[in-house]
């Protein structure tokens, strides 16, 4: 006897989806249609979901491969607009990280530093269809004799650009709060001190990883949206660690689950991906990511019609505690409550600052329905689920 | 922004704007030493036409007069709606429209206190100066 009531297959919404019957909607407008239906009825009715989100993703970096010189050249130090990349790799290959910032910059000698140019703004303006300055050098081999190149290329001049990102799409994340007495400048943004403002930085209902919690869609090889474009999950990304508390609907209270992603830069657009300079941290690549659940059954799609009021976080001091390694709670809160614009901690109210863009999160679930019900994206089916 | 040749930077000037002409001022700045350029940064008001006049007379003095005011202005292309500037935005000019969760920019309430030129992210707050035609 089957365990569900409802039960399709990819290849079942696929073909849907290429006979234009197929039904799409966002994690957003998933909450009533669930609430009023219930999720059997929901389930039949919704073949996918479409999830988003837009926020700093400092572990993403694009692999190169700049394309030869003559004589040939194997290259050992390689800059893009004066940002080092990483050349250990083959001739002419290199990873350019998003948050290695410019040679020339005075990084946090002038506190706090304003970290203007980094690999998030040569991607971005790689995607924006601008010249950059490759300058690359190397030892000279018998084979690869050539010792230095420079030249001007735009992204449709290099041969190769995978954007290729260690750890993407975070499942939650801490909000922060700084309980010292002097402002501090950390990734989570600027944070007065004494309990001046609390940050956090996730799509809540909207985020992908929260609408499949348990990752039983997603996957190596599940077909995302990124950066404009499609790309993969290739697995899970680092520091990926499911087995964090959860709430009776399995939602984890603490970051958990991570993704390793990947898609082709040329075939990117710039409104998705955004070089970013975080005061005194240092810079950074802010990028859209959209991921599309497919209701296979009821309990999928209840896991989609989670909303902010049932997403919880916890609250770090990262005045004295964070930076010390203690990552004590002082409070857990809903996102419902951080979207709310104050929460009442110790008898005080406190302003919520968000760091995640939900206006650009909400476009990109609603160009992935678009996407999917025009017929010009197919869903991937994972080869493997993420470990639980 | 008020600069003085330096061959008159001893003389008595600012205080006839209040007995001649009836303006106030507060001087936030005042760098003046004998025999060289003077620089003065202070903000005056009083009716529009004893200003005119006012100003009229520091120029016929050989000030300078400068506008010191400057906007902060968006530029919308560059901001992606994030809500890190509404952590330092201390008059509320920078604020999270609700439900849809953008960011809205009023600027009647901007004092133009910088803070949020160096917190965006996607540096999309820029320092404007003001026309400088109004005197």
């Amino acid at each position: 006897m089957a365990k569900f009531k409802v039960n399709k297959s990819y290849a079942q919404i696929n073909e849907k989806i290429k006979k234009g019957q197929v039904v799409v909607v966002t994690a957003e407008e998933i909450i009533d249609i669930v609430r009023q239906e219930g999720p059997v009825e929901a389930a039949r009715r919704v073949d996918v979901v479409t999830t988003g989100t837009f926020a700093p993703m400092c572990s993403s970096g694009v692999f190169f491969n700049i394309g030869q010189s003559r004589p040939l050249i194997r290259t050992t130090k390689t800059y893009f607009n004066n940002v080092e990349a990483y050349s250990g790799v083959a001739a002419i290959d290199c990873y350019l990280g998003a948050t290695a910032v410019c040679e020339d910059d005075p990084l946090n000698k002038v506190y706090p530093g304003e970290f203007n140019y980094g690999g998030g703004h040569v991607i971005e303006d790689l995607v924006a269809g601008k010249s950059v300055h490759i300058a690359a050098s190397s030892y000279g081999t018998d084979c690869y004799p050539n010792r230095e190149i420079e030249r001007d290329m735009t992204l449709k001049d290099i041969p190769t650009a995978t954007l290729c990102n260690p750890r993407n799409a975070y499942q939650n994340y801490n909000a922060a709060i700084n309980l010292s007495n002097k402002t501090v400048y950390t990734y989570m943004g600027t944070l007065k001190p004494q309990g001046g403002n609390i940050n956090y930085c996730n799509a809540g209902e909207l985020s992908p990883l929260l609408n499949d919690p348990y990752y039983k869609t997603i996957g190596i090889g599940t077909r995302i949206f990124i950066g404009g474009a499609k790309g993969y999950v290739v697995g899970h990304g680092t520091q990926h660690n499911p087995g964090n508390a959860r709430t009776e609907k399995g939602i984890p209270v603490r970051p958990s689950g991570t993704l390793w992603t990947m898609g082709n830069l040329k075939e990117m657009n710039k409104d998705w991906l955004k070089g970013v300079s975080i005061r005194g941290y240092g810079c950074s690549l802010s990028l859209g990511i959209g991921i599309p659940i497919p209701i296979l059954n009821e309990e999928i799609v209840q896991y989609t019609a989670i909303s902010d009021s049932d997403i919880y976080t916890q609250v770090l001091d990262f005045g004295v505690n964070y930076p010390n390694g203690n990552f004590e709670s002082l409070a857990q809160v809903s996102y419902a409550q951080l979207k709310s614009g104050s929460i009442r901690l110790n008898g005080e109210d406190i302003q919520t600052v968000p760091l995640s863009s939900m206006v650009k999160a909400r476009q990109i679930a609603d160009i992935l329905k678009e996407w999917i019900r025009s017929g010009k994206f197919f869903l991937g089916e994972p080869q493997e689920t993420l470990p639980v | 922004m008020l600069r003085f040749p330096k061959e008159t930077c001893s003389d008595p000037v600012v205080c006839f704007l209040a007995k001649d002409f009836n303006l106030t001022f507060a001087i936030q700045h005042a760098s003046i030493f004998p025999r060289k350029e003077g620089l003065m940064v202070l903000e005056l008001s009083g009716t529009k036409s004893n200003f005119k006049k006012g100003v009229e007379f520091l120029k016929s003095r050989g000030v300078k007069v400068q506008n010191a005011a400057q906007e902060i202005i968006r530029i919308i292309e560059n901001c992606t709606h994030c809500g890190a500037c509404t952590a330092v935005c201390p008059t509320g000019a920078l604020w999270i429209k609700r439900p849809e969760m953008s960011v809205e920019f009023e600027q009647e309430k901007c004092s133009a206190c910088e803070l949020c030129v160096l917190t965006c992210p996607t540096r999309a707050m820029k320092v404007n100066p003001k026309d400088e035609n109004f005197f």
